[in-house]
């Protein structure tokens, strides 16, 4: 099983993204399952949140939050501190969302907020960093992303998250290969 | 069929836009909302031809599911925790009115003190009121409950009101992939509504009256029969759906590896999944350990509690529910099936979940370990805090 963990704030979309690639991953074939959800309880904007993706090739039982996950995704650099590797499994991998470059191999860093602002006009990262992880995880491709933002999005957010996810997947394909 | 990733409580609306409900009457309460959400969005887009009703209260809601119901019409409602507590006057109304209204109820602890996380105390509190309650284990499972509990409710010999409980949040709100069928194929599963237990003004009749001490008895006898029957009637349901949709489910419970097996866990609602993965991983370790699942409370699966757990050296039932100053509601019932049918199995019980405590694998690995020792004890998992 491969779990992914995502950290945003409330607004930014941790918990779509999550959704989005337990879609992607769930609806590329049928001997594929993924489970998605947010940690639960109220929410707020600007609000630190958590939400988890878990992957797998047969159904999950176990709804439980994931512990140490095999990936870890910060839609916001504030959000990320040397806690983050606590709970990262052994070979796990960092996704930062950053304008800083880092210098730890456990950690890929891309400006996120760039790409969203010069093609979604909006802060918003989170199918930026959907993009991104295309390119890193090999479980998915561009274009399971793809279909499953035209699945999980309303109609009118397709053109240009797309077109930000495949900017976003280009990018990382550079930067991390 | 189109395979979709969707929540519970989507897949639970899917499965309701199937059943074709003419009245939908509900009232917000988390983690519910979105099942009412999703079906008003449906009525509003015109996908679900019904008459959706906003109502102030719990109370309004199970009340005008009933006249709905009175009049011949597939009824529907939605509610949780303090929502199902504040209509449970209606329950009987609508048990003892014989009105098959199906209603999704998504578990949650109850006040005090406050708590909008998952347990079962909600809906075990009124295994009582002459409801069938069924317990979904996950979005799928809770698709096809809503298709069958209709036919099942409705069936002429059962005209009993029905309860699918979602596990709130951990199935409610997590997304997972599930089977959406056809409206052609749950239109050849589910047949319209006929009753002859409704007001018709060519057929007059006193619905909802009075009955003393010499007629009581028999009413609430027959009110016992409808649950009872609906035991052969589930079974004919699972076969029609299997038939027409492929999915196979086995009755009153799910036995899982329990052939064969020393230690047995009994569960319902959606932990039963992360129960099944320990009991892989154990039996990978040579442990002849299984589960027994639990899919409805009511009608009680006793004879199947006493087949499947008959032989195991040691059984432990784990809910999420306490009935303060006794033990689990479940583990009373599972004590009773096995009592009745001559077993004297060690059993134990082990309260967890409540207020949305999560339930991690260790605990139900050490449930297994402990019930070595075969001991009859009631043990509260994880209680934290000052004791």
């Amino acid at each position: 099983m491969t779990e992914v963990l995502w950290h945003g704030r409330g607004g930014q979309g941790a918990f779509t993204a999550a959704r989005l690639l337990g879609e992607a991953y769930a609806l590329k074939d049928s001997n594929s399952f993924a489970l998605a959800f947010p940690s639960f309880g109220p929410e707020r904007r600007g609000a630190p949140i958590r939400a988890f993706t878990k992957l797998d090739n047969k159904p999950i039982g176990n709804r439980s939050e994931t512990k140490k996950a095999d990936f870890s995704i910060f839609l916001d650099d504030t959000l990320f501190s040397e806690e983050a590797f606590n709970e990262l499994k052994q070979g796990g991998v960092i996704i930062l969302n950053s304008k800083r470059p880092m210098e730890d191999k456990r950690v890929f860093v891309i400006d996120a907020d760039s790409i969203a602002e010069e093609i979604l006009k909006r802060p918003i990262t989170n199918t930026v960093l959907l993009g991104a992880f295309s390119a890193v995880y090999d479980g998915i491709s561009i274009d399971d992303v793809i279909f499953a933002i035209k699945q999980g999005m309303p109609e009118r957010l397709h053109k240009r998250n797309i077109e930000a996810a495949l900017a976003a997947a280009k990018t990382a394909e550079e930067a991390f290969r | 069929m189109a395979r979709k990733f969707l929540s519970g409580n989507e897949a639970f609306a899917e499965g309701i836009r199937l059943a074709r409900p003419q009245v939908i009457s509900a009232y917000p309460i988390t983690p519910q909302t979105i099942v009412v959400e999703r079906l008003s969005e449906m009525v509003e887009d015109n996908s679900l031809k019904a008459e959706f009703i906003h109502v102030e209260s719990e109370h309004s809601a199970l009340s005008c599911a009933m006249g709905a119901s009175a009049v011949g019409a597939r009824a529907f409602t939605a509610t949780s925790s303090q929502g199902l507590l504040y209509m449970a006057e209606c329950l009987t109304y609508a048990s003892g009115g014989r009105f098959p209204i199906v209603m999704m109820n998504a578990n949650r602890s109850t006040a005090l003190p406050w708590n909008i996380y998952g347990d079962q105390r909600d809906s075990i509190s009124l295994l009582d009121s002459g409801w069938i309650q069924a317990y979904a284990e996950n979005a799928q499972e809770s698709l096809d409950l809503a298709l069958m509990s209709y036919y099942i409710a409705e069936h002429p010999t059962v005209l009993t009101p029905f309860m699918v409980n979602l596990d709130g949040f951990v199935l409610t709100h997590t997304y997972e992939v599930a089977d959406v069928p056809t409206a052609l194929q749950a239109d050849e599963f589910l047949p319209p509504f006929k009753t002859e237990n409704k007001l018709d003004l060519k057929n007059p009749k006193n619905l909802g009256f009075s009955a003393g001490p010499e007629t009581n008895t028999a009413f609430k006898y027959k009110e016992h029969l409808g649950l009872l029957n609906s035991k052969p009637i589930i079974k004919e349901a699972e076969e029609k759906f299997e038939k027409i949709f492929g999915r196979k489910y086995t009755g009153l419970t799910e036995n899982y590896k329990t052939e064969d097996a020393e230690y047995i866990i009994i569960t319902l609602g959606s932990i039963s999944g992360l129960v099944k993965e320990t009991v892989d991983w154990l039996r990978e370790n040579g442990r002849k350990v299984g589960m027994l699942r639990l899919r409805y409370l009511r009608p009680f699966p006793s004879e199947e509690i006493a087949s499947a757990a008959g032989k195991a050296k040691a059984i432990a039932v784990l809910e999420k529910d306490i009935s303060f100053g006794n033990e689990g509601t479940v583990y009373t019932n599972v004590n009773s099936a096995l009592y009745k049918h001559g077993l004297t199995i060690p059993s134990s019980n082990y309260i967890g979940g409540l207020g949305g405590r999560n339930i991690s694998e260790e605990k139900i690995e050490r449930i297994f370990d402990e019930l070595e020792d075969r001991e009859t004890k009631v043990t509260f998992l994880e209680i934290g805090g000052d004791r």
